[in-house]
């Protein structure tokens, strides 16, 4: 068995010295890793071999639907009824709120409109549905179903029913990667609702988040409730994004140590909903105006609009 | 004689349709949900370091590359992340073949363990370098569990290369 071969060993042909072919695959790998990386500039390769890895991991994840779907089907009926009476109830609880809420929302467009104040952007997305997480164990991210084919770019946030979930970073042809928000320094504008404080939540990787830089003496308190801010022209304004669980004030310290828990169901699988774009923000004004600035700021808001779009 | 793979008897020659065969279904093994759970090993590394001890000259660093390049688009890692590891995984474990098979079964899986954990600890490494958390310790153990499974895959991979049980007394070998 040992040393045994049966081909005739290519004497005269045998190719590259390995020692050679070791170091210009190790240089080309490294080379790749920088450029993807610290340039992003490889995302069509990534592209078009998800093209021809896609269908692959499809095909490896069907297994474990089928059991998913066997199990359902096996709960049976009682759990349906189950679940049916408390989405009745939950139903029933919520519509005083829902009831109202298109009327509140008219109002609220006409007294933003006596105020002079822009409208509000409406949400619309498309819903997806988780189709596995990345095996990738120092990053959280969730693959999409859906995503060039469906008009998926990246930088659309990603809601569930609960609250944001994350954001789309890479969108390869029939699917879309979402970065999760507790994936490490993915960073979400927030305020507080209670008090309307802004700050910027950063995931921690561990499934947690944590407010950075807010004073030890800021008014936060432990049950807090953070949505997004929208100032970052990402996220729309309003959709929970944490709950405040734990608050360390230490006088060594500048700023508190806040930790907080995701809302939405962040580490599960399930069904997500994909926001459209928001609608670029308007550029910041500019400090001192003159006509080499001004055109300068149309050029950005151009781009902006046809990143938007 | 059984067709037991303790045993060093003179093998078939390998077809190369089943070196691709069974690194395609390693590739998929890694696909399966069950990725997530600690210890399940990294079965694609295995699988190419078994073919690289025993079949250098056709399951090469090209190979490693490519499966790597693979194993980066379908775990969302940074590309060459795997690619580097492979490629290594492959270059060591060709260069101990010509020592690695005089050895029985349980020190092969003994020398393997090294090579499978280095693949680990250079990803590790790789991605601690540009500012990735530490995945906890839990990722080390695939491994192990890798090098235990030496011995059903060297069996299992091995089984198309035995002759058959019975011996023609007219044959020369």
């Amino acid at each position: 068995m040992a040393g045994i071969d049966h081909a005739p060993p290519p004497f005269f042909k045998r190719g590259p010295a390995p020692l050679a072919l070791l170091t210009f695959y190790v240089l080309l790998a490294l080379a790749i890793f920088v450029a993807d990386l610290r340039f992003r500039s490889l995302d069509l390769l990534r592209q078009s071999i998800a093209l021809v890895v896609d269908p692959v991991q499809r095909v490896a994840q069907t297994p474990g639907s089928l059991v998913d779907y066997a199990r359902n089907y096996l709960e049976g009926m009682q759990n349906l009824q189950r679940e049916n009476d408390v989405l009745r109830s939950a139903k029933l609880n919520t519509a005083p709120g829902l009831l109202r809420l298109e009327q509140l929302e008219a109002e609220n467009d006409r007294l933003r409109k006596l105020l002079a104040v822009k409208e509000r952007e409406n949400a619309k997305g498309q819903v997806a549905r988780i189709i596995y997480t990345a095996r990738d164990p120092f990053s959280r991210k969730v693959i999409v179903d859906k995503g060039q084919q469906a008009g998926i770019v990246s930088g659309q946030p990603a809601i569930d029913e609960a609250g944001v979930v994350g954001q789309v970073t890479r969108v390869f042809p029939f699917s879309a990667e979402i970065t999760l928000v507790t994936d490490k320094n993915q960073a979400v504008p927030v305020q507080i609702v209670r008090n309307g404080q802004r700050s910027v939540v950063f995931g921690l990787g561990n499934g947690q988040l944590e407010l950075r830089y807010m004073p030890a003496n800021a008014d936060v308190q432990v049950g807090d409730t953070l949505v997004t801010s929208g100032l970052d022209g990402v996220y729309l304004q309003g959709f929970p994004v944490a709950k405040v669980v734990k608050i360390e004030r230490e006088s060594t310290y500048a700023f508190a140590r806040i930790a907080c828990a995701p809302i939405a169901a962040v580490e599960n699988f399930g069904e997500i909903m994909v926001l459209d774009p928001r609608e670029p923000l308007p550029p910041p004004p500019a400090e001192a105006p003159s006509p080499s600035d001004t055109s300068k700021s149309g050029v950005r808001q151009k781009k902006r609009t046809a990143k938007g779009n | 004689m059984q067709p037991t793979f303790s045993s060093s008897r003179i093998l078939l020659p390998v077809r190369p349709w089943f070196i691709y065969l069974s690194l395609f279904i390693a590739l998929l093994l890694n696909l399966l949900p069950t990725a997530y759970w600690a210890g399940i090993p990294d079965w694609v590394a295995l699988v190419l370091c078994f073919w690289s001890v025993r079949e250098f000259r056709r399951v090469g660093m090209g190979w490693a590359f490519t499966l790597g390049l693979l194993m980066d688009v379908a775990d969302g890692a940074v590309l060459g992340q795997h690619c580097f590891a492979y490629v290594l995984l492959a270059y060591l474990s060709a260069s101990l073949s010509r020592r690695l098979l005089w050895f029985p079964l349980a020190q092969q899986a003994l020398q393997v363990l090294p090579l499978l954990l280095l693949t680990q600890v250079i990803q590790v490494l790789l991605r601690l370098v540009v500012g990735a958390d530490f995945p906890g310790w839990g990722y080390f153990i695939g491994p192990f569990i890798g090098a235990l499974l030496w011995f059903p895959l060297t069996f299992v991979l091995l089984l198309p290369q035995y002759r058959p049980v019975e011996q023609n007394p007219d044959r020369p070998i």
